[in-house]
C-alpha cells in the first residue's frame, strides 16, 4: 500500500521567498493592530498605587524600634493615606490629607494590596496545608503536611500550615468627602474555592491561639468557606512580588475627587523588607494596566515587518 | 579445563607427525579424564549408572529470558543505561521529603518507558521462544520396546536410539551406527552449520554398519567413552565398546544436530549429545553487538546535559544556601512566615550548607527534565517502525527467491546513512554464483562463441566512447536473455560452438583427447543425479554450481551422466565409431576430494576395458606444475587462451588425466588406505601427502571456462554509489586479472583511472620462491610491498593537483605484508586515496582484517557485504554487515544485520532508507533535546523567582505527561515519516547522501544550535509571560495571576511552542503528522480540563484552572499567541535566510522540486547550485586527504 511505500499523499512546504515574506508580513500586519488594541485597553485603566509601609513611620526611625512597634499587637497602627498620583509620602499619623482622584474611575474599583519580597512561591510554604482539612470537617485531623503549623497543644490547627498562619492582616478604610466609601468584599476569591475547596461546614479553631502569631486572626463563627480573605491568601502567588485582591468600591470615583484611606498597618514585612502597597485599579477586557503586552506585540510585528524588507532587499540584490 | 585438553591436543599433534599411531593412543589416552569424560549408555537409556549421570535433556532453550526470570533480568538490563538508572534513583529518592514533586508523577512515566521497552524485549523473547518449541516438538522415531516409536526432540534422552530419514535434521548430535546403504555411509548437509552447501559423506564403523533391521537392535548394548562437550565442530575424539572390542571414534561416525541427512533413506544413531551439550549449541554465540556512531553522540551529549543539570541545580543549591542561611540572622527570624526556627533540616538555616547539599539532591530532580526519559525508546520504537518499513519496501522485493529485504537488526538504521566505504565480495554478491559453462580450450584449440557478460561490458564502454551520442541507449541484452539460438536455454549451459556440438567433435583433429577431455568432466566430480521419472530428465545435485556447470556442460555434449552407484558412475556415452548412444560405465575406486588448499580434485576409475585412469582438475597455479614431460604439448597455447579466459573474468580450471599402471597403483593405494582409516588429526594431512604423491605427471586435456555473472543493475548500482561519493572495495577470492575485469565490468573501474597494482609476482622473488628459503622470501617480499607501496604514493601525491583518479589492486600475498603493523597505515593512506580498490586472492581471515583496517584506520563507517560463510567475519567486523540472501546458504544472512536479496538493492537500502533514517534520526535527536531544554529551564527561571526552594512551576501530572503524552507522538512521527526529498529524488542525487557521510545533520555546531534554540525558546517563555502578567488583573473580573494560573499558562505556551516547532522543522505533511501535532496540543487542552475537573483532592493545584480561571481570559490566549510566534521567530528566520541564501544540498533538490524544474535539471543546473556541488566535492576530496 501507499502507506507501507511511504507514499502518502503530503504536503511539503518549503520556504520559498513567496512564503517567507508573506508569512512576515502576515505576522507584521496582524500582531500590530493587537499590540495597539492591548496597548489601549491598558492605558485606558486607571490605576493609583502607594506604597504605605515606610510612609506610615517616621522615616528616620531606627529598625529595632520599627520592629518593636509592628510586633506589638497593642500598639496603635492606624495609619491615614491619601491616595494620588503623583506618590507623596509624608508623616501623615492621625492626618487627614485631601489628595485627587487623576482621572474619572468607574466602578467596580478593585482593591489589591500588593507585597513585594514576599516568597509565597517557597516549597515550604506552598506545601504547608491542608487541603482536605480546608475541603471538609472529617479532615480536621489531617495535618502531616502542615508543619510546624499543625498542632496548638494537642489540638489540630483549622486551617492548618504556615499560608494560613501568615495571613495578611492589614486593613483599609476609604473615605470620600468625608462620607465612608463601603468596600464589597464578596465574591473576591474564585468560585471554585469557596464551592468545592473551602468546606461550609469547617469552621476555624485553635487558629492563632498560642505561640508565635504570624497574621490575621480569624472569626471562629464564620465557615471556611465564607472567609473570602483567606481563600484569596491561601492562592499562592507566582512569582515574590504579587497582588492580592482585598475588595471593590461599587461607585464611580469623579477625576479630581479626595479619598482618604485610614490603614490599620499591622502584617508585618519589615522583617523582611517587604514593600506594602494599596493599589486601586479599574480593568478593561485586557485586565489591569500592563503595557507590556501591547508593546511587545508591536515589537514582534514590527520585527517581522523588519526581516521581510530585508529578506525582499536581499532577494533583490542577491538572488 | 578448556585450556588444559587444548593444551593435550596440541602436543598430541606433535607426536602424530612422527607416528600417527602413538597419536591416537596419545588422544584416547586421555579418555576418562577431564574433559574427556563422557559415557554415553547406547540403547539404554534407564540403565541406572546412565540415570546417575543426570545429562541434561535435549530440550533446547534459545530465548533470553525464562518465565521466572524475565522480570528481574529484563529490570536489571534497563538499568543499565544511564539515563534509566538515573531516573530510577530519581524515583526512589522521590518517595522522601526531597522531592520536589509527588513520587507518583516521576514513576508513572518511568513505569511506562521501561514498561514499553519491557514489552519489547518480551515480544522478541515470545518469538524466540515459538521457534523453540516448534524445534522441541518436532518428532523423531526412537527406539524402545523392540520398534521405533515416535517422539518429540525435547523428549530424547542420551543414548536414546533414533532413526533418521531423508531430508530430516538430527535433533541431537548422534553416532551413526548404519544406514540405508550397505556400507554404512550418509551424505549429510551442513549448511546450518558452515553456510557450506556442498555435502559431506559420513561413515559409519564397519562393526555397527550391519546392525540395519529393528530386530538387531533388541541385543545391541554398548557403551560410548568420549569428550565432553565443547564447541570444537572439526574434532571429535571418543571410543565405542561393543562386542567386548574398543573402536576408536571420529568426527566421521559423528552426525551434528541441525545438519541435514541428505540423499540417504534412513539412517540409525545414537544420541551422544543432547540440548545445549549438541557442538552446535555450544557454538551459539551472541553476535557482536554494534551500536551506531549517532547513539555513541548521543551519549555525549546526554553527558553534556548531564553536566549542565549539576550545574544548575549547583548554582541553585548555592542560591538556595545563602538565602536560608539569611533566614535567621543574630536571632531575628527574616522570612518569619516561612517559620526558620521550627523547621526541618532541609530548610534549617543553622545547618545552611547541609541544606544546600539536600537542596542540590533536590534540584538533580527537579531538573531532570533536561534529560530526555523518552528518548531511548522512542528511538527504539522509531527504529523498530523504520525497519518494518526497510521490510516492506515493494522495490527491495526480490521476486523470484521472494525474498524482501530484512533488517535483522534495527539499531544500525542511521547508520545506513552514513557509510563511507563499501567491502564488497564478489561471487554471488557482485555476480549470480550461477554457473554457465562458456568456453573451453582443448588441445590448444579455443573452443566457444559466446560473447561473456564482461566481454559485452568491455564492448559498451569502448562503443560508447567512440560515439558517445549516438547510441548510449542501445538495449544490450540482460543476464538471462542472451541463450539465443540453441533451442531451448539451457541452465548452466551458455556454449555455442558447431563444431564440437551436436556430436561433431568427432571430426574434429584431436576428437580423442576431446573425448577424454568430455569424459574427465562427466566423471570427476562429486555430483549426484536426479532422474525425474516421468520425463527422464536429469538434474544434479553438486558441491559447487562450478561442478554442475561441468556436469551439464558435459551432458549437452553428448557425456551424459546419469549413474552414480557406491562404486561405479554410469555414462550416457556417443560411441566413436557408430555414433550411437551407448551405456558406459566406470569402476570408481577412489575420489580425491576438492579442499582449498589442493585447489584440485581427482578420481581414480578403472574403465572397462581395465584401464586405470586419473582424471584430475584444478587451478591452473597447481596443474601446470604437475604436468609431466610428454603432458606439456599444448601447455603454452592453453595458457594463452587460459589467460584470455581469465581477462574475460571467467573462472578457468585445467583438465588433465593420467594413466596408471596396475602396480603402481596397487602400492599407492596402501599407503593412501593406511592414511585414509587414520583417526588422527593429521590423517588430512597424511591423506594430502598421499594424493599428492599420485597426482603428478599429469596430461594437459584442455582448459575450462565458466563464466559467473553479474547481477542484475550492478553496474548501475555501483556507478550510484561512487557517484554519493561512497568508496567500494571489493574483497575476492578470485585471480588477479578475473578480478580487474570484473572491475571494469561493473564500472569499479574505469578506463581514465590509474591503476596501481602491488603484487608479489614478481621474477626476483618467484626465483628465491624456488630457492626455498622461506625467510629471504619473506624478508623480500616485505621489501618489495613497502617499495611498492612507497611508489605508490609518491605516484599520487605528485597527481594530487590533476584531476586523476587510482584505482588499487593488491592480492592475497601483498596484501598479508601489507597488514602488518609496520606498513599497515602507509597502505591504507595509498588505498583511502584511490576511488577503488580490489583485493584479490584473499582469504576470509584477510577480509576481516581489511575491513577492521579501514574501519580502525579512517574512523569512518564501514559496509561490509556479501554472502557467503567466506564472509562472516567480515560481515560481524565491519560497522554494517550486509548479506545477501542468495544461493550461497544462509550463514552471511544470520551474521548480518540487513539482509537484501541482490546487490542493487543496496544502492535504494544506502541511499534511500539510509539517508531518510539518518536525517529523521538525527533530527529527532536534535529536537529531543530542544523540547526538554525548553521545558527544563522554565522550570530553572521559575526557580531563580522562588528562591530556589526547589517549587517547580508546573502541576506534578503536567510535568510527568509531558514527556510522555503531549510531545513525543509528533516527535515518533518525525521519526518514521519524515522525507526531506522524496526516494525518487534521493536517488536522482546520490550527492544528497554525502549529508549522512560527512554528518553535517549532526555536528557539533547544530546540536548546539538547537539546544541554544531551547534555552532562548524558554526564556522567551518565562520572561515574555511574567513580565506581561506582572501583579496586574488578568481577567475584566479583577482576579490575579497566581500561581495556578502562571503554571498553566506557561506550559500552554511550551506544548504550543513545542509543537509547532517540530511543525516549522518537518516539511512532509501527512495527516499522521498533521493529527500527532495538533492532536498533541489538543489533548493538552483535554487532559486540562478532564483533569481540572476531578476533585480538587486529585487534581489539586488544576482545579477548574483553565474552565475557570483562564479560557474566559483574552490575556490568556493573547499572550499564548504572542510568546508562541515569537518563539519560532528565530528559527523561522534563521531557516529562511538559510534556505535562501546559505542552502544546504536537499534545500536546493527541494526548492527545485516545487519550481517544477525537476524535469530538465541536469541539463542545466543553476550556477550557484553548480557552486554548491562543485564546494560538496571539494570538500569530499578535502576529507578523503
Amino acid at each position: 500500500s501507499r502507506f507501507t511505500q511511504q507514499e502518502l499523499p503530503a504536503w511539503k512546504p518549503i520556504l520559498t521567498p513567496g512564503w517567507v515574506i508573506a508569512v512576515f508580513v502576515l505576522i507584521g500586519i496582524t500582531f500590530i493592530p493587537i499590540g495597539l488594541a492591548s496597548l489601549f485597553a491598558s492605558e485606558r485603566v486607571v490605576e493609583i498605587v502607594d506604597r504605605y509601609d515606610d510612609g506610615c513611620f517616621f522615616l528616620n526611625t531606627n529598625q529595632s524600634l520599627l520592629l518593636d512597634y509592628i510586633r506589638n499587637p497593642k500598639s496603635n497602627k492606624t495609619c491615614t493615606r491619601s491616595l494620588t498620583s503623583p506618590l507623596f509620602s509624608v508623616l501623615s499619623n492621625l492626618t487627614t490629607f485631601i489628595f485627587q482622584v487623576p482621572k474619572k474611575m468607574r466602578s467596580p474599583i478593585y482593591i489589591y494590596y500588593q507585597l513585594g519580597n514576599f516568597y509565597q512561591n517557597h516549597r515550604r510554604y506552598v506545601k504547608s496545608r491542608s487541603d482536605k482539612q480546608l475541603r471538609s470537617r472529617k479532615g480536621e485531623d489531617e495535618i502531616k503536611d502542615c508543619q510546624p503549623i499543625a498542632r496548638s497543644g494537642e489540638k489540630p490547627i483549622v486551617p492548618c500550615g504556615l499560608i494560613a498562619w501568615s495571613l495578611f492582616n492589614d486593613t483599609y478604610a476609604f473615605s470620600s468627602k468625608n462620607k465612608a466609601l463601603t468596600v464589597d468584599k464578596k465574591d473576591i476569591a474564585w468560585k471554585s474555592d469557596k464551592e468545592h475547596k473551602f468546606g461550609s461546614d469547617v469552621y476555624p479553631k485553635n487558629f492563632q491561639s498560642d505561640g508565635l502569631i504570624g497574621g490575621g486572626k480569624l472569626n471562629h463563627s464564620i465557615p471556611l468557606s465564607e472567609q473570602e480573605d483567606l481563600m484569596v491568601w491561601m492562592r499562592t502567588a507566582a512569582l515574590p512580588t504579587f497582588r492580592k485582591l482585598y475588595g471593590k468600591i461599587t461607585v464611580d470615583l469623579e477625576a479630581n475627587e479626595a479619598i482618604t484611606v485610614v490603614i490599620q498597618n499591622n502584617y508585618n514585612t519589615y522583617e523582611f523588607g517587604g514593600e506594602k502597597k494599596l493599589v486601586l485599579s479599574t480593568t478593561s477586557w485586557i485586565g489591569g494596566k500592563n503595557n507590556f503586552l501591547g508593546i511587545a506585540y508591536l515589537c514582534v510585528g514590527g520585527i517581522c515587518l523588519f526581516l521581510a524588507i530585508n529578506f525582499i532587499l536581499m532577494y533583490i540584490f542577491r538572488p | 579445563m578448556r585450556g588444559g585438553t587444548g593444551k593435550g591436543i596440541h602436543f598430541s599433534k606433535l607426536y602424530s607427525f612422527s607416528c600417527f599411531r602413538s597419536k591416537f593412543e596419545d588422544e584416547h589416552g586421555q579418555l576418562g579424564q577431564r574433559g574427556y569424560s563422557r559415557i554415553v549408555y547406547c540403547n539404554d537409556p534407564d540403565n541406572p549408572e546412565a540415570v546417575q549421570l543426570k545429562y541434561r535433556g535435549n530440550y533446547v532453550s534459545t530465548t533470553k529470558y525464562t518465565a521466572l526470570n524475565f522480570i528481574p533480568k529484563s529490570l536489571f538490563e534497563q538499568f543499565r543505561r544511564v539515563a534509566n538508572l538515573y531516573f530510577l534513583v530519581v524515583a526512589c529518592v522521590s518517595f522522601s521529603p526531597l522531592a520536589p514533586y509527588t513520587a507518583v508523577s516521576v514513576l508513572a512515566p518511568l513505569l511506562v518507558v521501561i514498561g514499553a521497552t519491557m514489552a519489547k524485549e518480551g515480544v522478541e523473547d515470545w518469538r524466540r521462544r515459538k521457534q523453540d518449541i516448534e524445534a522441541n516438538n518436532r518428532k523423531v522415531e526412537v527406539y524402545g520396546k523392540k520398534a521405533f516409536n515416535e517422539t518429540r526432540w525435547k523428549n530424547l534422552r542420551v543414548g536414546d536410539l533414533v532413526k533418521i530419514y531423508k531430508d530430516e535434521y538430527f535433533p541431537a548430535d548422534l553416532l551413526l551406527l548404519s544406514s540405508s546403504y550397505e556400507d554404512g555411509i550418509c551424505y549429510v548437509e551442513t549448511m546450518n552449520l558452515d553456510g557450506e552447501t556442498n555435502l559431506k559423506l559420513k561413515h559409519a564403523l564397519d562393526e555397527t554398519a550391519s546392525l540395519r533391521d529393528v530386530s538387531s537392535f533388541q541385543n545391541f548394548k554398548s557403551t560410548i567413552n568420549c569428550e565432553d562437550p565443547n564447541e570444537r565442530l572439526y574434532s571429535f575424539v571418543g571410543t565405542l565398546y561393543y562386542g567386548g572390542q574398543q573402536h576408536p571414534l571420529s568426527l566421521q561416525q559423528i552426525l551434528l544436530r541441525d545438519s541435514k541427512l541428505r540423499n540417504t533413506d534412513y539412517i540409525y544413531g545414537v544420541v551422544v549429545f543432547t540440548g545445549h551439550d549438541t557442538k552446535v549449541m555450544q557454538n551459539a554465540t551472541d553476535p557482536p553487538s554494534k551500536r551506531s556512531k549517532i547513539e555513541r553522540r548521543m551519549d555525549k551529549i546526554i553527558y553534556i546535559l548531564f553536566s549542565t543539570l549539576i550545574l544548575i541545580s549547583f548554582t541553585g543549591s548555592m542560591f538556595f544556601g545563602v538565602e536560608t542561611k539569611n533566614d535567621i540572622r543574630v536571632g531575628e527570624l527574616k522570612r518569619w512566615y516561612l517559620r526558620p526556627d521550627k523547621t526541618t533540616v532541609f530548610f534549617d538555616p543553622k545547618r545552611a550548607s547541609l541544606a544546600a547539599f539536600f537542596h542540590f539532591l533536590t534540584g538533580l530532580m527537579l531538573y531532570g527534565y533536561l534529560i530526555p526519559i523518552s528518548l531511548y525508546v522512542s528511538i527504539e520504537v522509531v527504529k523498530v517502525l523504520q525497519s518494518i518499513f526497510i521490510n516492506q519496501d515493494q522495490d527491495m522485493y526480490y521476486e523470484e527467491t521472494d525474498k524482501p529485504a530484512r533488517a535483522r537488526t534495527s539499531n544500525l538504521n542511521e547508520e545506513l546513512g552514513q557509510v563511507d566505504t563499501i567491502l564488497s565480495d564478489k561471487t554471488g554478491t557482485l555476480t549470480c554464483n550461477s554457473m554457465e559453462f562458456v568456453k573451453c580450450s582443448i588441445a590448444g584449440v579455443a573452443y566457444g562463441r559466446g560473447m561473456t557478460e564482461v566481454e559485452r561490458a568491455l564492448a559498451k564502454r569502448k562503443r560508447s566512447r567512440a560515439h558517445e551520442v549516438t547510441d548510449s541507449s542501445s538495449d544490450l541484452p540482460e543476464c538471462d536473455d542472451h541463450v539465443v539460438d540453441s533451442g531451448k536455454p539451457v541452465k548452466g549451459f551458455n556454449f555455442r560452438d558447431e563444431r564440437i556440438m551436436n556430436g561433431n567433435w568427432v571430426n574434429e583433429p584431436h576428437s580423442d583427447l576431446i573425448q577424454k577431455f568430455f569424459r574427465v568432466l562427466a566423471i570427476c566430480h562429486t555430483a549426484i543425479p536426479d532422474v525425474r521419472k516421468e520425463s527422464g530428465e536429469i538434474s544434479y545435485e553438486a558441491e559447487s554450481p562450478d561442478e554442475a556447470a561441468f556436469v551439464i556442460a558435459a551432458r549437452e555434449l553428448g557425456f551424459e551422466f546419469f549413474e552414480r552407484t557406491q562404486t561405479s558412475i554410469s555414462l550416457h556415452e556417443l560411441d566413436h565409431e557408430s555414433g550411437r548412444k551407448v551405456n558406459r560405465s566406470y569402476t570408481l575406486l577412489h575420489v580425491l576430494e576438492f579442499s582449498s588448499a589442493r585447489k584440485r580434485m581427482s578420481v581414480i576409475v578403472k574403465t572397462v576395458e581395465n584401464q586405470l585412469l586419473l582424471l584430475c582438475k584444478g587451478a591452473d597455479s597447481v596443474m601446470f606444475e604437475r604436468l609431466s614431460k610428454d603432458g606439456r604439448l599444448f601447455l603454452a597455447k592453453s595458457m594463452d587462451h587460459l589467460n584470455k579466459y581469465a581477462e574475460a573474468g571467467l573462472r578457468t580450471l585445467v583438465v588433465a588425466y593420467r594413466e596408471l599402471s596396475d602396480q603402481e597403483y596397487k602400492s599407492w593405494e596402501e599407503e593412501f588406505l593406511q592414511a585414509k582409516t587414520s583417526v588422527s588429526a593429521a590423517r588430512d594431512a597424511l591423506i594430502d601427502a598421499a594424493c599428492d604423491k599420485i597426482e603428478r605427471d599429469l596430461i594437459l586435456l584442455g582448459v575450462t571456462a565458466v563464466e559467473d555473472k553479474l547481477q542484475k543493475g550492478v553496474p548501475e548500482c555501483i556507478d550510484k554509489l561512487s557517484k554519493a561519493g561512497i568508496k567500494i572495495w571489493v574483497l575476492t577470492g578470485d585471480k588477479m586479472e578475473t578480478a580487474i575485469n570484473i572491475g571494469y565490468a561493473c564500472s569499479l573501474l574505469t578506463k581514465g583511472m590509474k591503476q596501481i597494482v602491488i603484487t608479489l609476482d614478481s621474477p626476483d622473488i618467484s626465483d628465491l620462491e624456488k630457492q626455498g628459503d622461506k625467510e629471504s622470501i619473506q624478508k623480500a617480499s616485505r621489501e618489495s610491498i613497502a617499495k611498492q607501496i612507497g611508489e605508490a604514493k609518491a605516484q599520487i601525491i605528485a597527481r594530487k593537483e590533476s584531476s586523476v583518479t587510482f584505482g588499487l589492486i593488491i592480492d592475497g600475498m601483498s596484501l598479508d605484508f601489507a597488514l602488518a603493523k609496520s606498513l599497515e597505515s602507509s597502505f591504507l593512506e595509498v588505498a583511502v586515496n584511490c576511488a577503488s580498490v580490489i583485493c584479490c586472492r584473499s582469504s576470509p581471515k584477510q577480509k576481516a582484517r581489511v575491513t577492521k583496517l579501514v574501519k580502525v584506520g579512517t574512523g569512518k563507517t564501514t559496509l561490509a557485504i556479501g554472502d557467503g560463510a567466506n564472509d562472516v567475519g567480515m560481515l560481524q567486523e565491519a560497522d554494517i554487515g550486509v548479506g545477501i540472501s542468495g544461493v550461497e546458504g544462509m550463514q552471511a544472512v544470520m551474521s548480518s544485520d540487513f539482509a537484501i536479496a541482490q546487490f542493487r538493492f543496496l544502492e535504494r537500502l544506502l541511499l534511500v532508507h539510509g539517508h531518510w533514517c539518518y536525517r529523521r534520526i538525527t533530527m529527532m535527536i536534535c529536537y529531543f533535546f530542544y523540547k526538554n531544554i525548553t521545558f527544563g529551564f522554565t522550570l530553572f527561571w521559575f526557580e531563580a523567582h522562588a528562591s530556589f526552594s526547589g517549587q517547580p512551576a508546573y502541576n506534578d501530572w503536567y510535568m510527568s505527561f509531558y514527556n510522555v503524552f503531549f510531545t513525543s507522538l509528533p516527535v515518533i512521527a518525525l521519526g518514521v515519516f519524515d522525507q526531506d526529498v522524496s526516494a525518487r529524488l534521493c536517488l536522482k542525487h546520490p550527492l544528497l547522501y554525502q549529508e549522512g557521510v560527512q554528518n553535517i545533520l549532526f555536528t557539533w555546531h547544530r546540536i548546539l544550535g538547537w539546544m541554544l534554540n531551547g534555552v532562548i525558546s524558554s526564556m522567551i517563555i518565562f520572561f515574555f509571560i511574567t513580565n506581561s502578567t506582572i501583579s496586574q488583573a488578568f481577567r475584566r473580573d479583577g482576579h490575579l495571576v497566581d500561581y495556578e494560573v502562571l503554571g498553566v499558562t506557561m506550559y500552554t505556551c511550551v506544548v504550543w511552542a513545542v509543537n509547532c516547532q517540530m511543525a516549522l522543522s518537518i516539511n512532509y505533511f501527512t495527516w499522521i503528522q498533521h493529527f500527532f501535532i495538533w492532536g498533541s496540543i489538543a489533548f493538552w487542552y483535554t487532559f486540562l480540563v478532564i483533569y481540572g475537573a476531578l476533585p480538587p483532592k486529585v487534581s489539586t493545584t488544576a482545579y477548574q484552572v483553565f474552565v475557570e480561571a483562564c479560557a474566559p481570559s483574552p490575556f490568556y490566549w493573547l499572550a499564548t499567541l504572542l510568546v508562541v510566534v515569537s518563539m519560532l521567530l528565530p528559527y523561522f528566520a534563521y531557516r529562511s535566510f538559510q534556505t535562501r541564501f546559505k542552502p544546504m544540498y536537499h534545500d536546493i533538490i527541494q526548492r527545485r522540486r516545487s519550481e517544477g524544474s525537476e524535469a530538465d535539471v541536469s541539463a542545466e543546473l543553476p550556477a550557484r547550485v553548480k557552486e554548491k556541488i562543485g564546494h560538496l566535492k571539494e570538500r569530499l576530496k578535502h576529507r578523503e586527504s
